[in-house]
């Protein structure tokens, strides 16, 4: 019965994904591919290759339809993945009920699989980037991307193990100082990487990095409302049985958490 | 779609502050691990395939997730 109830999760989660990715795919339409084009305008004009072999896949592909691959895969596969971690962390990290999970576990994903790292390693457009480095940049990007999803777990531990004595407010402050320190001491001893090529328009890189933001912003905001909704409905219809049952007021009219 | 879980012992214990209850570890590890699996093996076509390792040749990858792996925030090249 259980093992049924991780698998509507992680289906309802899937489905969330694709939803927010069309979120995002709308954010990153319209906000990220001017960009994209004006950094490959960019870069063609300072080319020294004037190569004419025609491109693999077109522009025009590569803005609409690979993008929008991109964007439903990467919302499936992120979907998929949150509702595990929500699976595992519903009832576990404190008096939450289905949606503010849902969407307290959103965002600290947001933290933790975008902000962190991109705070170190920030996002490029077309043209920023030695191509030699790229094995390089990789794997700090995705040891960056691990160390703070570990950091992020060990931090929630720390914060539970802390509770009892501190409580709920003073755990919580306590566990969030010790993941900004341990993420500090990482920016601080990880190689920092500069590769932008000489004259390149600070104000495109801004925006560009400003817009990567923006879809990960949507991304993860969309997952967490849409994915706590369809959760809810998934759970609440036991939990409700239960309490009209005996006769108790609806669990949606929860009483503030103590602490 | 919709299945039960185990009722939660919180409503019958505390009124008005229902806590859900917790799925069993055991009930999660096998989708977890499979699914899991899975999920990873997407992210990486989206994030990383023929950048800094390829298990396909060629660029048809990708240059096909070209955009979206910018604007996700991947090192694209």
């Amino acid at each position: 019965m259980n093992s049924s109830t991780v698998r509507t999760l992680l289906v309802r989660g899937m489905l969330a994904g694709l939803v927010a990715g069309l979120f995002a795919l709308v954010a990153a339409y319209f906000l990220g591919e001017p960009h994209i084009d004006a950094a490959i305008a960019y870069e063609e004009a300072h080319s020294h290759e004037h190569g004419g072999e025609a491109p693999l896949v077109t522009r025009g592909m590569q803005a609409t339809a690979g993008l929008a691959t991109a964007l439903l895969v990467y919302g499936v596969a992120i979907g998929g993945i949150a509702s595990l971690a929500f699976s595992f962390a519903l009832g576990r990290v404190g008096r939450f009920g289905p949606r503010a999970t849902a969407l307290l576990l959103s965002g600290a994903a947001f933290v933790c699989v975008y902000l962190v790292p991109f705070l170190k390693y920030p996002a490029n457009p077309p043209s920023v980037g030695d191509p030699a480095s790229l094995d390089k940049r990789t794997a700090l990007y995705f040891l960056m991307v691990l160390l703070s999803l570990l950091l992020a777990v060990a931090a929630t531990t720390l914060g539970k193990r802390l509770a009892p004595r501190l409580g709920n407010w003073y755990a919580t402050v306590a566990a969030v100082a010790g993941f900004a320190s341990a993420v500090g001491l990482a920016y601080a001893f990880l190689p920092s990487l500069s590769e932008l090529p000489k004259h390149f328009p600070a104000l495109l890189l801004w925006e560009f990095r400003v817009s990567t933001l923006a879809v990960h912003l949507v991304l993860w905001s969309a997952l967490g409302l849409t994915f706590g909704h369809l959760a809810e409905r998934a759970l609440g219809s036991a939990v409700r049985a239960e309490s009209d049952e005996k006769g108790m007021e609806s669990p949606s009219a929860a009483a503030p958490a103590a602490n | 779609m919709a299945q039960s879980i185990a009722p939660p012992s919180s409503v019958t214990s505390a009124p008005g502050t229902a806590v859900p209850a917790t799925l069993p570890v055991k009930a999660i590890l096998p989708w977890a691990f499979f699914f899991g699996l899975l999920m990873l093996v997407l992210l990486y076509f989206v994030g990383a395939e023929q950048g800094a390792t390829s298990l396909i040749s060629g660029m048809g990858v990708h240059e096909w997730v070209h955009d979206g792996r910018h604007l996700l925030g991947f090192p694209c090249h």
